[in-house]
């Protein structure tokens, strides 16, 4: 039978607000377990918590940024059940009436083939503390450091069909709370995190088939296996005939594998209700404007001006608009180099991506600042180097030896384009290797290459390539 | 016995100083408190020391607006350093880091702190027979309770253990217990007192009060505690008007309404003796009486009932043994903590609202109950705007009978439900309301309540006032002996 694959997404992102959602602790990641939890945090006996607007301020942020629907009254509520890093014994959050409404993302799957995913809504809610079942033997250590970070969870509709979908819809959402300046996008870290709702069914049905809700994953790599181990499994049992029991999977990326960690039969019910000790939250026109005001350009926006503007091709203004820090690298380096969008861009996107990918670095962490490249790519501009020299002069910058022209001058790369010089060592060629002369001149256009590489050879590379080979042409017919 | 502005004038005076009432006080307290309980924990040192601070404060020309005035404070505001048990064994050994925003208010305003009083356990209850330190008991018959759930703080104030003291009201629990006990409570209107600090039972209906000897002792208390908190998001930011100047002005045409639903079936004939008598006396003080209609006033107590259980079922689930409070011995397992710790830290009354509260929310039942009963609040909102078109204040009894006697009610929680049929609809609609003594049936205490529109406080204590003026009944005092 043929299967289809039906997911859905819960993203939560960890706002990037200097305090917590309603308190005033600070939400700086790494401190020692419980320094940056005030008594609200704790959920001592009468305290109150008061709402951190900067949070409210980020969902509209993001909601404008999707498209999206922004509730004009909206009303926290208290989702009831018992955990020991759940300080209150019921968490804030969104329930009837979230910050974010519907929205809608566009996702490219590579060769022009894009996707619109839609995202059912977005709402704010307070972090959990965390529970530490390896510090201390036979107990739990609680560290509620953590406890009322800002999040913001982000729902989407079951719009996509394939783990790889998901992914560029994660990427997606991911690259788009950075460009927001909204969250600091630290998988690692936890401050972005995917929960995949996973069904298949017979392809060409309706309904949906029972889903399974996948946690524990914290990288796009991991979503992307959990979820292919996820659907293999699923269509494993219903071939043989079984069903498929609704419940939440933990992730294992150490086996590749998900196991059950809790059936919804048991699951609790929340008892949610609006939280007395918070006013609904009224948004004006007023304060969406401004906010509106404050929104950079968005990476759709951003790949449109690549290619309408700069003449960059689809693929290369979708894989530089696809990160904030790629962009931000990029506009960079343009900023220097106006003229050179496109080798700018095959650059960065080539040597630049390759070298950091083997350094496994960001672009924030690029050890060759936009700037020197753009002062490389002039000086293959202006043939003072070839592309290939260019290459060296880049590893060079890599390893912090100053910028292109400093080293060009330093390691006497300048290219030879002085045609008199180049002249003689042709004329000293042809005249020491009159087999291949006869070869070329009997059509064997090959023997050109033998030519250019003997040139090249003597010029340790710094000849101009195109020049040596108008040369050559002209000199060889004879 | 001084009242709490005749000490405040005594102390501008010079005729005594702090230290010379606090440690009078505390020695009643010594003397009396054996046998009536209104006090949970006595802070005789701190109060000693912070009625020094006061005598220098004032001697260096610093005395703030309650300077050196003692107060009793419900065991339900947290104060720093010293236990808050909200009369709970599950807070028994509990000691707050952090003051409440009213009592670091009344702190700053120089005032000093006798102890922590007695209540119904987390403010539940209507008589005090539900605190985990035993009842405090009526100081004009020990056999009866003193009302609740600030029961301690009506105690202390009738018995002269205090001249006032703070008390919080969620469905009566400042008024009911200061018609018992002889006193004068006000309940604000919802958000002019921060909840801060002021442990949660139902949060949409909580609200600290000032309770006294009179209706000016009142507006000086209220004075301390009233206006906005950034620490509660449902305080309003609204101007705290001087609610001593207008005490004094005639209340001359002044229209109070009398809802026929609160002289029906179930009010006992000798508080509606009193009530009607008091009501004469205001029409000889030149107010125009007239009937209004309250119609949904019926469905206050379930309604009530709904959203307040509910709300306190969620506002409880802090109490899990985990972080602060009791702890069962040797959990064996995380399940077990929770149950035991809970088990054996709330008593049954907590239990039976946390209960019902945690029903009423369920999957299926929340539309039919906490939706509905929210609805029906609206509709008792709506009920009283339109009488106050056409008066300004509501006046009627506070509570149906006086006083009861203790352990009569207490297998028959609906029965003690009903001793609140006129005050929650008050809470429920977040306005401001006063008890204040009105008579004596049979030798107990009888209150009048009125009830004024939002933000209305300061007509309520001046219609209080000059009834006070005209009237001794909250000069009354009852015998007590040691």
């Amino acid at each position: 039978m043929n299967w289809e694959t039906v997911i859905g997404l819960e993203i939560h992102a960890q706002l990037a607000t200097r305090s917590k959602i309603f308190s005033g602790a600070s939400t700086a990641f790494g401190a020692e377990p419980n320094t940056q939890a005030c008594a609200v945090d704790l959920g001592l006996p009468g305290v109150l918590p008061v709402l951190n607007e900067e949070a409210v301020n980020m969902a509209i942020k993001f909601a404008l940024a999707i498209d999206a629907e922004i509730g004009r009254e909206s009303v926290f509520a208290r989702k009831n059940y018992f955990y020991p890093d759940l300080p209150k014994g019921y968490q804030i959050s969104q329930f009837e009436l979230p910050i974010v409404g519907r929205g809608q993302v566009s996702i490219s799957l590579g060769e022009g083939d894009s996707r619109v995913i839609g995202v059912t809504r977005a709402h704010l809610e307070e972090d959990a503390g965390k529970s530490l079942h390896d510090q201390f033997a036979d107990m739990t250590g609680i560290d509620l450091n953590r406890a009322g970070t800002p999040l913001l969870e982000i729902v989407s509709e079951p719009d996509m069909r394939s783990a790889k979908e998901a992914v560029a819809y994660a990427r997606k959402i991911h690259a788009l709370v950075q460009y927001l300046g909204i969250c600091d996008g630290n998988m690692q870290e936890g401050s972005f995190r995917c929960d995949a709702n996973v069904s298949v069914r017979p392809a060409g049905q309706q309904e949906l088939g029972t889903r399974t809700e996948l946690k524990n994953i914290n990288s796009f790599r991991f979503l992307e296996r959990a979820i292919n181990h996820e659907v293999r499994r699923q269509i494993e049992i219903l071939e043989d005939g079984g069903r498929i029991v609704q419940e939440t999977r933990l992730y294992d990326a150490e086996r590749d594998e998900t196991r059950s960690m809790r059936s919804k039969e048991e699951a609790n019910d929340y008892r949610y209700f609006p939280d007395p000790d918070l006013l609904p939250v009224r948004i004006d026109d007023a304060r969406i404007e401004r906010i509106r005001a404050t929104l950079p350009e968005l990476p759709e926006q951003k790949r449109q001006r690549y290619i309408s503007e700069l003449g960059l091709s689809e693929y290369n203004a979708e894989l530089l608009s696809a990160s904030r820090e790629i962009a931000a690298y990029f506009e960079a380096a343009l900023a220097e180099a106006e003229a050179l969008s496109v080798p700018l861009a095959n650059w960065i996107l080539g040597e630049v991506t390759g070298a950091l990918n083997k350094a496994d670095l960001g672009f924030d962490a690029c050890p060759v600042p936009p700037a020197r490249l753009a002062g490389l790519l002039r000086r293959i501009d202006d043939d003072t180097i070839s592309g290939k020299i260019a290459k060296e002069v880049f590893e060079a910058m890599w390893n912090g030896e100053g910028d292109a022209d400093a080293i060009i001058e330093a390691r006497g790369l300048r290219q030879i384009s002085d045609s008199g010089e180049l002249e003689a060592m042709i004329d000293a060629a042809i005249a020491e290797h009159p087999a291949q002369v006869e070869q070329f001149r009997a059509g064997k256009e090959k023997v050109l290459g033998f030519f250019v590489g003997q040139i090249m050879k003597q010029t340790r590379g710094k000849a101009n390539p195109g020049q040596v080979n108008a040369l050559l042409r002209e000199k060889l017919k004879g | 016995m001084q009242t709490l502005t005749q000490i405040r004038d005594g102390l501008a005076a010079g005729d005594f100083s702090s230290v010379e009432i606090t440690r009078d006080l505390l020695d009643r307290i010594a003397a009396t408190d054996g046998a009536l309980n209104a006090y949970i924990t006595v802070t005789e040192a701190q109060a000693l020391q912070q009625a020094e601070a006061a005598d220098r404060d004032r001697a260096a020309g610093n005395a703030g607006p309650l300077n050196g005035l003692p107060l009793a404070i419900k065991d339900i505001f947290c104060t720093d350093g010293v236990r808050t048990s909200c009369a709970s064994r599950m807070l028994d050994n509990f000691i707050a880091p952090y003051d409440a925003t009213v009592i670091a208010r009344l702190r700053d305003a120089g005032s000093v702190m006798l102890g922590k009083t007695n209540m119904d356990e987390f403010a539940m209850g209507s008589s005090n027979e539900s605190s985990h330190y035993g009842p405090a008991r009526n100081p004009w018959d020990r056999d009866r309770v003193p009302g609740g759930s600030s029961g301690g703080s009506a105690v202390a104030v009738a018995a002269g253990m205090a001249p006032a003291a703070l008390g919080t009201d969620t469905g009566g629990s400042i008024r009911q217990p200061a018609a018992f006990c002889g006193i004068t409570g006000l309940k604000p209107t919802y958000g002019r007192v921060s909840r801060y600090g002021m442990i949660a039972y139902a949060s949409s209906l909580d609200q600290g009060g000032p309770m006294a000897r009179s209706a000016e002792d009142c507006a000086l208390l209220l004075q301390g505690i009233a206006g906005f908190d950034e620490r509660d998001s449902t305080s309003i930011d609204r101007e705290v008007p001087d609610y001593g100047a207008r005490l004094d002005d005639g209340i001359d045409g002044l229209r109070i309404g009398l809802p026929k639903q609160y002289f029906a079936a179930g009010l006992d004939d000798g508080v509606a003796r009193v009530i009607d008598a008091a009501i004469d006396e205001y029409r000889r003080l030149g107010a125009e009486v007239i009937e209004v209609d309250l119609p949904n006033s019926g469905i206050a107590i379930p309604a009530y009932y709904v959203v307040a259980m509910a709300e306190c079922s969620s506002n409880l689930s802090r109490f899990d043994g985990v972080r602060f409070g009791h702890r069962c011995d040797d959990p064996k397992d995380l399940e077990d903590l929770y149950k035991r710790s809970r088990a054996e830290g709330f008593g049954d009354e907590v239990k039976r609202r946390i209960l019902i509260g945690t029903y009423a929310l369920s999957a299926g039942y929340y539309d039919a109950y906490y939706l509905k009963a929210q609805k029906l609040r609206r509709l008792i909102s709506n009920d009283f705007q339109s009488a106050f078109e056409r008066v300004d204040l509501i006046a009627g009894p506070t509570t149906p009978t006086p006083a009861f006697p203790l352990g009569d009610n207490r297998d028959d929680p609906v029965a003690m439900y009903l001793q609140d049929i006129y005050t929650i609809s008050v809470n429920l609609a977040g306005l401001p309301a006063i008890s204040l003594p009105a008579g004596f049936s049979d030798g107990l205490p009888v209150g009048l309540q009125l009830i004024g529109n939002y933000f209305d406080e300061a007509r309520l204590l001046n219609a209080a006032h000059r009834f006070q003026q005209a009237t001794d009944w909250h000069l009354r005092q009852p015998e007590v002996t040691a």
